[in-house]
């Protein structure tokens, strides 16, 4: 086997299909930052693209392209570790392989509409055919139905690998946890002109996909590859991972509540929500003992140093992002002052970035190294290993800069419009005139370079990583060591 | 192992996190329940369609501490008193014709959406479309052409053509009049509304 080079035949057959989701995957990742950067820029320059490409269709496709590529990763993670971890082959590859061509087109004739198209006559005919109009869910019925269809393929295709294999606690978490997230969209495929309900139903898929069920689908694969990475022993990262859901379904199911706060919902949901998704960050600490923990018992001394990388700074993000930016307003008392403001942006982009992000290109960095012959990718790189540093380092400078930003014009929003201002239309726009407001868009502006410089030189690395290099990883983590039986 | 305490057990854990899961998940479904019942048009918290026919104003509820819709006399809609089923007509054509044109995009719709543009939860009332008696017709002229009628109060940014028809202007008027009406717990925070002749 040529170490070095990209060669499917280092892969198995659910490997093959992973990959392609991850390429498709980080094609959106730049499509995102892209939209964003031209949302961005029209907070300064409004009359850009005025009428040709407004800002409420740069954000739709920056937030769809989001949660697609994230939804890519997912589920090419899972492909990735389903045969290694059940110890068998995938049953239907080709449907696998079939499955992502038609997911894949249907993404780009829902964003080609997107684009060209834009918004129609208000009937029901515009939200079967071009756009929903609710915020992450646009995605026209159609393709909602045909998101349903492919997922239920893949769920068939890893439940059913799994029931032929063997089961591990990793698995028996994740099976149960996408059946779960799979049912949750449901809730989001129907029209009512009643707002309260529509938005009632409309967070069962928002929350409890990000809140709960993304975070123990990304604790299985933090699980899977501390395992893979580091070497650790499966009993414990299994017993994390239990104890991982139970905090997280233990806070997050009822953390629900903090989004019933102001929609029409009864008052209870003040004191429901706000003291769950105050518990919310507890799992989150509990993933960065874990996984630091992990990785001083085994002395970093790891198998991919990229992919390590990326695994701690999602424990970090998410503790951060989700944890620490999600409690900050999670009280109804200090919601009421910053629902609806730059807040929220600032807690969605370090949220996203750390919790979900991170993982998956993680996941992309194990996979590069085994589509290239279990290639090297310790320290001591032929280039130093300059690009995934620099690019791991920039995407984290960016994200977190937008952050600060953003959260800065937040505070002076909520402070000038809510607090002072009596939340009307005209206090709305004297805090967004505000120079601190103003000033924070544009350093949210540099940031968005920032990141989006770290993006570009990451697919650059993901595309040459190992591909000068002739050693064989060191400590390659065996099938055999992985296995459950091995715990 | 043997000498495993039973708080390292991977067995306790994963019986803890079968029957937490299990239990949260059970009280969603009844709290739902309940919610579902409480938000629906016509109840306590969500007036039914018809409410576009009454006038609408807050006043302040020292017991709740938060300012609460109350429901007033008669002041319908574009002059004209509609049955139930008409208003709930027209407030749908507002409602499809809200989310058809994507404005969640750029506004936020009971504090949820994107914050390039202001919040639509109390729009009705806002003191921005100067007299009560003018009100309906400003907002369906705006909305029918926001480029000419843009008022961006310094910030530039205007509301796109989104080509919308006299019919579906007004539906989308009727439909944030009856979006002002919910009860949204005090949000947003301390909203002064536009002087109606009837308000306490």
């Amino acid at each position: 086997m040529n170490i070095g080079a990209l060669n499917s035949a280092n892969l198995n057959a659910g490997q093959k299909v992973a990959v392609k989701y991850f390429v498709v995957a980080m094609v959106l990742f730049l499509a995102q930052c892209l939209f964003g950067l031209i949302a961005g820029l029209q907070f300064l320059k409004p009359d850009f693209l005025y009428n040709v490409l407004d800002f409420n269709v740069n954000r739709m496709v920056h937030i769809n392209a989001m949660v697609v590529w994230m939804l890519f990763g997912f589920i090419g993670s899972v492909y990735w570790l389903v045969e290694e971890e059940s110890g068998v082959e995938l049953v239907g590859a080709k449907l696998a392989n079939l499955n992502f061509w038609v997911l894949t087109l249907a993404v780009a004739v829902v964003v080609v509409v997107y684009l060209f198209v834009q918004t129609g006559p208000g009937t029901k005919e515009t939200i079967w055919l071009i756009n929903e109009g609710r915020e992450y869910i646009e995605a026209p019925r159609w393709a909602d139905f045909g998101i349903v269809v492919c997922v239920l393929i893949f769920f068939y295709n890893v439940a059913a690998t799994f029931m032929k294999g063997r089961w591990s606690g990793i698995s028996g978490v994740l099976v149960l946890d996408l059946v779960a997230l799979a049912g949750l969209y449901l809730a989001g495929m129907f029209y009512t002109t009643n707002i309260s309900v529509d938005q009632h139903w409309w967070w069962w898929v928002i929350h409890l996909w990000v809140e709960a069920t993304w975070e123990v689908l990304v604790g299985c694969i933090m699980a899977w590859g501390l395992m893979k990475t580091l070497g650790a022993r499966r009993k414990i990262v299994t017993t994390w991972l239990y104890i991982e859901v139970a905090l997280m379904f233990g806070s997050g199911i009822l953390g629900l509540g903090h989004h019933y706060f102001w929609i029409g919902t009864p008052e209870y949901w003040l004191s429901i929500g706000g003291f769950f998704s105050a518990l919310e960050p507890i799992p989150l600490v509990a993933m960065v003992v874990h996984a630091v923990y992990d990785s001083g018992a085994h002395k970093f001394k790891n198998s991919n140093h990229p992919a390590l990388a990326w695994l701690i700074a999602h424990a970090f993000g998410n503790f951060f992002g989700a944890g620490v930016w999600g409690f900050m307003h999670t009280l109804p008392q200090i919601n009421l002052y910053t629902h609806g403001t730059q807040w929220t942006a600032s807690h969605g982009h370090l949220a996203f970035f750390g919790a979900y992000a991170t993982i998956i290109i993680a996941m992309i960095y194990i996979a590069i190294q085994k589509w290239r012959g279990d290639v090297w990718m310790s320290g001591d790189m032929p280039d130093k290993g300059w690009k995934w540093k620099w690019s791991l380092a920039l995407l984290n400078i960016g994200v977190i800069g937008m952050t600060v930003a953003l959260l800065i014009s937040g505070y002076e929003q909520s402070f000038i419009e809510r607090a002072l201002g009596g939340s009307t239309w005209a206090a709305y726009f004297s805090g967004q005139t505000q120079p601190w407001f103003i000033q924070g868009m544009h350093w949210r502006m540099l940031f968005g370079w920032v990141t989006t410089a770290g993006v570009v030189l990451l697919l650059w690395d993901l595309a040459t990583i190992g591909s000068k290099e002739t050693r064989r990883s060191i400590d390659p983590v065996t099938a055999a060591e992985m296995s459950p039986a091995a715990a | 192992m043997a000498d495993t305490p039973w708080w390292a057990s991977e067995d306790v854990w994963r019986k803890w996190a079968i029957w937490v899961t299990a239990f949260m998940a059970v009280v969603l479904i009844f709290l739902t329940f309940d919610t579902v019942a409480t938000i629906t048009a016509g109840g306590e918290r969500v007036p039914g369609y018809d409410v576009i026919n009454k006038r609408i104003y807050y006043t302040f509820n020292a017991e709740r501490n938060m300012q609460e819709p109350v429901i007033g006399g008669d002041a319908p809609l574009f002059g004209e008193t509609l049955g139930a089923e008409e208003a709930e007509a027209l407030v749908t054509l507002g409602k499809l014709t809200v989310q058809s044109k994507n404005c969640m995009n750029c506004h936020t719709l009971l504090g949820n959406g994107a914050y390039y543009a202001p919040d639509l939860t109390k729009a009705w009332l806002d003191p921005a479309w100067g007299a009560e008696s003018v009100r309906e017709q400003l907002m369906v002229t705006f909305l029918m052409d926001p480029t000419t009628n843009a008022r961006t109060y310094g910030t530039g940014r205007r509301m796109p053509q989104l080509d919308l028809t006299e019919e579906e202007a007004k539906g989308v008027v009727a439909f944030l009049k009856w979006m002002s009406s919910i009860d949204t717990n005090g949000f947003p925070k301390g909203f002064t509304p536009i002087r109606q002749e009837e308000s306490s």
